[in-house]
């Protein structure tokens, strides 16, 4: 391999010894192609010619055209960015407000329920106190009759017993041979029958 | 020329050929209006731009395709460096310096190409463009700060004594600017495409051609490199010049 390198190096060596060679025969065509061809001044003008008229181009499209678009491609971004972030806000505090509204709401049907619940309540308990007041009036009543009845019967039965009581007495003493004052039978009767009926 | 070498090697080197100036139509002397290949790849590289920054923005798109994507990038990196170096003032010549570093990204990038012509690697191509910059910001230091504008050479920090001295130095490194500047951007497009041309024309030997190759093939690669690094050199230089331009006290 370095040989090789070596064989090439001295190729190179004698391409230049020929290049110098040649060089005085063909002096105009040897400063074309030997020499840096930046030094060659003849190209100048040309270059910086098309080099300016280049330039002009680019700058003119630059700062009419593509400059302008991206800037404003750019800025509409970032305002697009921060509207959706506005936006975004936004929505979150409908959100929180949406919560906050359906918390109340919730809350609000919540007492709203007990309350309908209370007055229920209370309508059942007047309800069922006039039924009770009602019941008890009538049971009163019923007893009331009852009572009267069973003293009607007891008066009755007491005055029935008296009617036996001196029909009998004035039988047995009529038949034992007595006379039967009915004044007397009665009183004796009534004076027997108080301790017995009361 | 040399042809008897050539003939009895098979090795031909002619690595600066690539850089000759020559007429599009027939042979003949390069007038200053004559088509070359100058116009030929100055033509692609404007189209190539124009496509990019143009038609690829067609869409105005909230959403970005590739090419707009691209054409975004580009204009937000030259936009960002010149808000970071020059401030906000120096955004009012935004279009200049973008015009300077799409031409110049595109040149490299076209003059990678096989066969292509590269017009940045030629000293009077990036003369004008570095002498255009020395011109302007010269004169948009003095129009924004009058004779303020040199203070950029005093530089008051220093002790009053050396001053001179330093004014001096600042003189002439002011007036080296364009010089490097343009040599810069030329001798690193020169220097690689050369190196390529010398590596390809090894490969001619069978023996060495694999290594020939993959030399070329690295330097491609590292030439894709230097072709965006010198094009964002060119333009953060244009920057930091506009900046002392703008700014000139130290």
């Amino acid at each position: 391999m370095i040989s090789l390198l070596q064989e090439a190096a001295h190729s190179v060596a004698e391409h230049t010894e020929a290049a110098a060679a040649h060089g005085a025969d063909a002096a105009g065509h040897a400063a074309e192609s030997a020499g840096l061809p930046q030094l060659d001044v003849t190209t100048f003008a040309n270059q910086i010619f098309w080099l300016v008229v280049t330039m002009l181009v680019l700058y003119w499209v630059l700062s009419k055209v593509a400059l302008p678009r991206i800037a404003a491609v750019i800025s509409d971004r970032q305002g697009a960015i921060s509207g959706d972030l506005m936006a975004a806000e936004e929505f979150k505090q409908k959100a929180r407000e949406a919560e906050a509204a359906y918390d109340k709401a919730l809350a609000d049907a919540r007492s709203e329920a007990n309350k309908i619940v209370a007055a229920n309540r209370a309508e059942i308990q007047k309800e069922l106190d006039a039924a009770i007041a009602k019941a008890d009036a009538e049971i009163a009543a019923r007893a009331a009759e009852s009572e009267k009845r069973i003293s009607e019967i007891r008066a009755s039965a007491a005055s029935d017993a008296r009617e036996v009581a001196r029909d009998v007495t004035a039988e047995l003493v009529s038949s034992f041979g007595g006379n039967a004052d009915a004044a007397a039978v009665d009183q004796a009767v009534d004076s027997r029958m108080k301790g017995a009926l009361q | 020329m040399a042809t008897e070498a050539e003939q009895a090697t098979g090795l031909t080197f002619h690595p600066m050929d690539q850089f000759i100036v020559k007429p599009l139509f027939g042979a003949g002397e390069v007038h200053w209006y004559t088509p070359t290949n100058v116009t030929l790849w100055m033509a692609v590289v404007a189209l190539a731009i124009i496509a990019l920054l143009v038609m690829g923005t067609r869409g105005r798109a909230i959403v970005p395709n590739r090419a707009q994507s691209v054409a975004e990038l580009s204009y937000g990196m030259v936009h960002k460096m010149i808000e970071d170096i020059a401030g906000k003032e120096g955004l009012k010549y935004f279009p200049y310096i973008m015009t300077l570093f799409m031409f110049i990204v595109f040149s490299n990038f076209a003059g990678l190409l096989p066969k292509a012509f590269t017009v940045t690697s030629h000293i009077a191509v990036t003369g004008v463009l570095a002498l255009a910059v020395f011109i302007s910001v010269t004169a948009i230091g003095f129009i924004k700060n009058g004779a303020h504008f040199l203070d950029l050479f005093w530089v008051r920090s220093a002790p009053l004594a050396i001053r001179p001295v330093l004014a001096v130095i600042e003189v002439i490194s002011y007036f080296v600017r364009p010089v490097s500047h343009s040599i810069r951007l030329a001798g690193n497009m020169i220097a690689g495409h050369a190196v390529i041309k010398v590596f390809a024309g090894f490969a001619a030997i069978a023996a060495v051609a694999p290594v020939s190759i993959l030399a070329v093939v690295g330097m491609y690669a590292f030439e894709i490199l230097v072709a965006f690094i010198q094009a964002y050199v060119f333009t953060i230089l244009t920057c930091v010049y506009l900046k002392d331009a703008l700014h000139p006290s130290h």
